[in-house]
């Protein structure tokens, strides 16, 4: 064990400066993609015998990481934007944002413009939705999060419109939000939102634009909020890192993906 | 002869090794500002005159901090508020009017004061936060952050008071006692006003402590950017905000995160000098 570390270190430090090291992949970035892509590099290593480096710290990271060469693979929660084109994104699977009310609120649908009016605060009490006569607790994530960015693009509103009365870092801290709040609205990854809701969280997933917020129809395209899990790398594939790429894409794959909530790309 | 020049030697060693110590805690600290500044440096050339601005938009390069900052010393002012009084009169109270107890009650509070900070955060989010919310939507609030961190600090602070009641001159008690004074003229006129430096330096460690955690905070103080109008509103402190957005943060936004750090330091540095200050007026006082 000693021997080999030792060894993939004279291998890194000869090799450093030409290509990295042959027989360790990094792969740093986005935190929604991480735990599954540390299931599947596990699975990899054991069959592949090459070690592989799994990094959380944000798809801001993975972006950042390929650019400069500290990865070899960058996880990527969304589409490549237009400035970020010197990359190469590989879609790994899809993910979608779920609205998320208490189980105890009796609104059952929103359209786009109430959640616009609800996050801008036109619209501060739930009685004209439908609900009960009560002020909405309007739960927004903090800044930088793809999330939140997603969620921003797709209604068309600026960070600064938003009049939040909570603002939150990890989906679960969104799903404790809203579970212990009768009158709170959120919204957090579509496959942590479906899970918690399983396992008895007294959530209702909204549907959006009259699509229901399930794992079919993201898979089918059809669920209007849902965004690329990615991972983006520079310049030439190694033989390495390609074989890595095949090995998710791969339809044996597809469990691990479910384990996750998360849907591989159908090929 | 042999022998005091070798202890000669032991002791310049010694006091070597102390500098040397005391040369590493004053570099490390020394380091840490240093790489703050060099940070920060650009980052203030550019945007500084806006640090005092209110609004927090780094998506949009707006880097106003004065309301987090607002937070972070409203947040800890209210918790100190709070836990600084109950303190002292329970502190004395164990130790003047229930001597029986007080063993017990001090282990008691040991045990407290060992327990991890995001414990007290879980407790006020899954607990506090919605009890609050019962009658005040939302619930997470500078309120609830700050009976949180009143919780959390109450412990040490409750500890320290007991140490410096404990550590006053037997015979100020006996003198009291001779004169027939009562036990709650004597605590109010004699013993607190003694003991009040020590007192004070202990809860002011303490509310450096509130105005550092982090993580107990972010879970319910809702992090608004704002400046809070009722008790019942939510805040964004400082320490909120590096946790919040660090790891997701790049570039210019980043940096600003670096800037935050910088500013809690000046705010930490700023209410340390006021409380030596205070300390020293108490001293001649006394």
């Amino acid at each position: 064990m000693i021997g080999k570390t030792l060894k993939g270190f004279l291998l890194v430090w000869l090799l450093s400066g030409c290509q990295p090291a042959e027989d360790k992949l990094v792969i740093t970035g986005s935190s929604t993609i991480s735990p599954l892509m540390a299931d599947l590099a596990e699975q990899f290593e054991t069959q592949s015998g090459i070690q592989v480096d799994v990094q959380s710290g944000g798809s801001g990271r993975g972006i950042s990481d390929a650019r400069q060469g500290l990865a070899d693979f960058g996880m990527v929660s969304r589409a490549l934007k237009t400035d970020e084109q010197d990359l190469t994104a590989h879609l790994i699977g899809r993910d979608g944002i779920a609205m998320i009310v208490n189980a105890a609120n009796p609104v059952t649908a929103l359209s786009n413009a109430e959640i616009v009016a609800i996050y801008t605060g036109e619209q501060q009490n739930w009685s004209s939705l439908g609900g009960d006569d009560a002020a909405i607790t309007v739960v927004h994530k903090a800044d930088g999060r793809s999330t939140q960015e997603l969620f921003l693009a797709h209604f068309g509103l600026n960070n600064d419109q938003v009049q939040p009365d909570m603002v939150i870092g990890e989906n679960q801290q969104g799903i404790k939000a809203v579970a212990n709040d009768v009158n709170a609205i959120g919204y957090v990854s579509i496959g942590t939102a479906i899970y918690e809701a399983d396992a008895g969280a007294p959530l209702r997933l909204l549907p959006l634009s009259g699509v229901p917020a399930t794992l079919e129809s993201v898979d089918q395209g059809r669920y209007p909020l849902s965004r690329e899990l990615n991972l983006v790398s520079q310049g030439e594939l190694s033989e390495t890192a390609s074989q890595l790429l095949d090995f998710m894409t791969d339809p044996d794959r597809a469990a691990t993906y479910h384990d996750y909530y998360f849907l591989p790309v159908s090929r | 002869m042999i022998t005091t020049s070798s202890r000669f030697h032991a002791d310049s060693l010694l006091s070597w090794l102390l500098r040397l110590t005391g040369a590493a805690a004053v570099l490390v600290l020394g380091g840490i500002v240093a790489v703050l500044l060099i940070q920060s440096a650009p980052f203030l050339v550019e945007h500084g005159s806006a640090l005092w601005r209110n609004d927090w938009q780094p998506g949009q390069t707006r880097y106003g901090m004065a309301a987090m900052i607002a937070g972070s010393v409203l947040v800890s002012v209210l918790a100190l508020v709070i836990a600084g009084p109950l303190a002292v009169l329970l502190a004395a109270w164990l130790r003047y009017f229930a001597p029986l107890i007080r063993r017990p009650v001090l282990a008691l509070v040991e045990l407290m004061a060992g327990i991890p900070s995001v414990v007290y955060g879980l407790w006020g989010m899954l607990v506090l936060v919605p009890w609050i919310n019962q009658w005040a939507p939302p619930g997470a609030s500078w309120l609830a952050a700050s009976l949180v961190l009143a919780l959390m600090i109450l412990p040490l602070a409750l500890l320290v008071t007991d140490t410096a009641l404990g550590q006053l001159p037997a015979r100020y008690l006996q003198a009291g006692q001779a004169l027939s004074l009562s036990r709650v003229g004597m605590l109010r006129r004699v013993l607190l006003p003694q003991a009040g430096p020590a007192i004070v330096s202990g809860l002011v460690l303490q509310f450096g402590r509130a105005l550092g955690e982090t993580m107990a905070v972010l879970m319910v103080a809702g992090n608004v950017v704002q400046w809070p109008t009722s008790l019942f509103d939510p805040v964004r402190t400082l320490t909120a905000n590096i946790a919040l957005e660090m790891a997701y943060a790049t570039g210019d936004h980043r940096v600003a995160l670096f800037v935050s750090g910088l500013l809690l330091l000046l705010v930490t540095a700023v209410l340390l000098m006021l409380s030596w200050r205070l300390r020293g007026e108490r001293h001649e006082m006394a």
